[in-house]
């Protein structure tokens, strides 16, 4: 991305991380090296702290109620906006997922393809999620009994290592589509697709604080937020099993919801629901029908 | 208020339920001593009488217990779903046969109200059977995909407050969908679950689907912890939950929970008080207030406090409590003596943080265990009293003047398995449970229970759901 061509020399993008709908720098300061499969240069990428991880949580749970109370079509027009907005960047995202995961130029864009139309996928689901898991239960007495799912809350993603980019929004997407927010942390070898995304987040009507994403070192940034009392599920997809172990552990500390990693061969396949579900709550609320007598009273 | 009527004894005949004075392990279908002899012994928690010797498993039955559900599952999960259907309506069916002897059963080791086993546990437990019996052979149609797959073994561990309710919760969703079990009741409360072993005799279930192990908080840690278990399912307190968590991290064990609660009772303004000082009081005294979705903290919108507050202390004053046996009785035995130690250390700091305690004029029987309906007032979202579970019949009074400030304050808890509203205004009721995380909302009722409603809890309450077809997934491989 570096290019240097005979007439100019280019202009370097300083990647960011995308925290509360802002792009601050690493609070401490330290930036790591990216390279390119081959180990070439390509960009210096935050190193996140425990105190970057902290207050990405604060500005997910602020940003939480919002998008939770938001209706299910408001959030699916927003996700859609996001495949919008890829959809014009889709070179430079081809160009990041290439040097990331060392693939040919098409191979590159057809994860770009494919993860695009991953946000389109998830943006039909937003307002039929609850009429697949929920619904009306045949209670055995004169009540009005209902199952709804409702989102877990803060929700901490650890983006798959290998697959930067289509992997990344395949488990960000069902985290947000169902009202959850999230911190996302970067694949550690090739955080730039995910740095990149939150540019795209910010001009998709996507709310500040509802994906904040986080680069650096996976094992640094996710053990204080496997251990936050106020984040309530974390997704291990880029944890190793002895990573995965240990925050398995500091997260029973409040319960979290674990989604632990499990071997993905395919990125591209058609997910299931169950992304989406393992970070939903069901909440059942039952009210007495009454009855209609002679009188036409209730009670 | 003194009671306008005497009531005389009414008491349930116990002559219906025949108790050996010792029971064994019930391992791959026959009942056997444990390898290392222990055996403890199971009270009557409201004349502290002992009812019977059991056997003490330990770690080696365990492993003979899991090896008997190891060599039952490559059967009984290939057995067409409609023949594991038939086992489990005819499960069902010998519980509705054999109810009452049961729930005298469980009144004499639990300590609740006959009123309560026979009108509430009981019915619910045949009923659980019955739904999940139906499902057996219609999961291609739950909703997980073609062919859903069973787990394996479960492992699964309940409490001593619906002992027989509990079993039935985890039992008979593992079962439909194919998995095989082993059990552990709790130490006080091991009797129905013997019973059931044999139900399951009667029923002609084929031996090592059902293995039930009485025993402490070792037995249960090390069937948790074994490394043939498939799926762990945990009902209980908040902290062996976590335990129970940490112990199964980095396996591949799937898990539910369902633990603590301190449920918020909201009142509103136009509540029909009469219904909601029942609601209350079925809230927070049913079964002794042992009730992990129990309506524990009661908030009262502040212009009706004094209103609510005297009808429901003409209420409590009318409750009796008493012989469990008897018909008559609203408030049996607390299960334990531990139990009612931890009960009587909360109320106690209760006051001592400035709650005013209040409790009606009762006598409580000499012998067992036993703790008087109790109401504290002047609470506020600091105090003990509100914030940890007390797992008795203990009310804490809370204010508030807002839906706003009651939403917040409702979900000003670690926990968040129940909640009640009660309000005439419609569009009220659907607001305010729509903010309220909590698991289960009762809106102008309490405490209801049914097969085909999931039940379980938000935040630390827990995770997964049990019931309906949503209690399906925590026995399937998806």
């Amino acid at each position: 991305m570096s290019e240097r061509n005979n007439e100019r020399l280019s202009v370097f993008k300083t990647y960011k991380l995308y925290v509360g709908g802002k792009f601050p720098r690493s609070e401490s300061g330290r930036v790591y090296e990216v390279t390119d499969s081959k180990g070439k240069w390509l960009a210096n990428a935050p190193q996140s702290s425990r105190k970057d991880a902290r207050d990405a949580v604060v500005a997910a749970r602020k940003a939480f109620g919002g998008w939770s109370g938001a209706t299910a079509y408001n959030r699916g027009q927003i996700l859609y906006r996001v495949a919008e907005m890829l959809e014009g960047r889709k070179a430079q995202f081809a160009r990041e997922v290439a040097d990331a995961e060392g693939l040919s130029k098409s191979r590159a864009a057809e994860q770009v393809d494919a993860a695009i139309d991953r946000w389109v996928w998830y943006a039909g689901w937003t307002d039929k999620i609850a009429q697949v898991v929920g619904g009306g239960n045949p209670v055995a007495g004169p009540y009005f009994n209902l199952s709804s799912p409702e989102p877990t809350g803060v929700v901490t993603v650890l983006a798959p290592q290998e697959s930067s980019f289509l992997g990344l929004v395949s488990v960000l997407a069902p985290v947000i589509a169902t009202g959850n927010t999230a911190i996302v942390v970067a694949s550690e070898k090739a955080p730039l697709p995910a740095l990149s995304l939150g540019e795209v987040l910010a001009t998709s009507d996507v709310p500040g604080g509802v994906v904040n994403v986080l680069s650096g070192r996976t094992a640094e940034i996710a053990t204080p937020l496997a251990a936050h009392q106020d984040v309530n599920a974390i997704d291990l997809a880029g944890a190793d099993d002895v990573l995965a172990k240990e925050l398995e552990i500091a997260a029973a500390d409040n319960l979290k919801r674990v989604l632990r990693p499990q071997p993905v061969d395919d990125w591209s396949a058609t997910p299931g629901t169950d992304r989406m579900t393992a970070f939903l709550e069901t909440k059942t609320v039952w009210h007495p029908t009454g009855s209609l007598g002679a009188s036409g009273s209730a009670y | 208020m003194a009671s306008a009527f005497e009531y005389a004894p009414a008491p349930e005949s116990r002559s219906v339920v025949d108790i050996a004075p010792s029971y064994g392990l019930f391992i791959d279908g026959e009942f056997t001593e444990a390898a290392d002899g222990r055996v403890f012994k199971t009270v009557s928690p409201s004349t502290e009488e002992v009812l019977s010797e059991i056997a003490q498993a330990g770690s080696e039955d365990v492993e003979r217990a899991v090896k008997a559900a190891r060599r039952a599952f490559e059967k009984w999960s290939a057995l067409p779903g409609s023949e594991r259907a038939k086992y489990l309506f005819r499960i069902a069916r010998i519980i509705q046969e054999r109810s009452r002897e049961l729930a005298v059963l469980e009144t004499l080791d639990n300590g609740k109200p006959i009123k309560e086993t026979r009108d509430a546990d009981l019915p619910l437990v045949a009923a659980h059977f019955f739904y999940y019996a139906g499902w057996a052979d219609k999961l291609d149609h739950a909703g997980f995909g073609a062919s859903p797959k069973p787990l394996g073994v479960a492992g699964q561990v309940i409490p001593w407050n619906f002992p027989l309710l509990m079993l039935a919760w985890k039992i008979a969703p593992a079962l439909a969908t194919g998995n095989t079990v082993v059990l552990k009741p709790a130490e006080t409360t091991p009797l129905t679950a013997l019973f059931f072993a044999d139900i399951c005799r009667q029923a002609g279930l084929p031996r090592g689907v059902v293995n039930i192990l009485p025993g402490y908080g070792d037995t249960g840690a090390a069937l948790v912890g074994h490394p043939d278990v498939n799926k762990v399912a945990f009902t209980g307190s908040t902290a062996v939950g976590k335990e129970i968590a940490r112990t199964v991290a980095g396996t591949r064990k799937k898990l539910t929970l369902e633990l603590g609660g301190k449920g918020a009772n909201i009142v509103f303004d136009d509540a029909p008080i009469d219904q909601a000082v029942e609601g209350i009081v079925s809230g927070i005294f049913f079964n002794q207030g042992q009730v992990c979705c129990a309506g524990s903290r009661l908030l009262i919108q502040e212009s009706i406090q004094d209103e609510l507050l005297d009808s429901l202390k003409r209420r409590l004053s009318t409750l009796r409590l008493g012989d469990p046996l008897d018909k008559n009785t609203d408030i049996g035995a607390i299960n334990s003596e531990e139990q009612l130690t931890r009960i009587t250390s909360l109320v106690e700091q209760g006051e001592a943080e400035g709650a005013e305690r209040w409790s009606p004029a009762c006598e409580l029987p000499s012998a067992g265990y036993w703790f008087a309906p109790t109401l504290f007032t002047n609470v506020t979202q600091a105090h003990t009293i509100a914030r940890d579970e007390i797992f008795g019949p203990v009310l804490s009074v809370l204010t508030f003047r807002t839906p706003d400030e009651a939403v917040a304050k409702a979900n000003n808890s670690q926990y968040g398995l129940s909640a009640g509203i009660w309000t005439e205004k419609g569009s009220r009721i659907l607001a305010v449970a729509n903010k309220l995380r909590a698991g289960v909302v009762w809106s102008n009722t309490f405490n209801k229970f049914d097969p085909t409603s999931p039940f379980g809890g938000y935040k630390e309450s827990g995770f997964g759901r049990e019931g309906g077809r949503h209690g399906l997934e925590a026995y399937l491989d998806v």
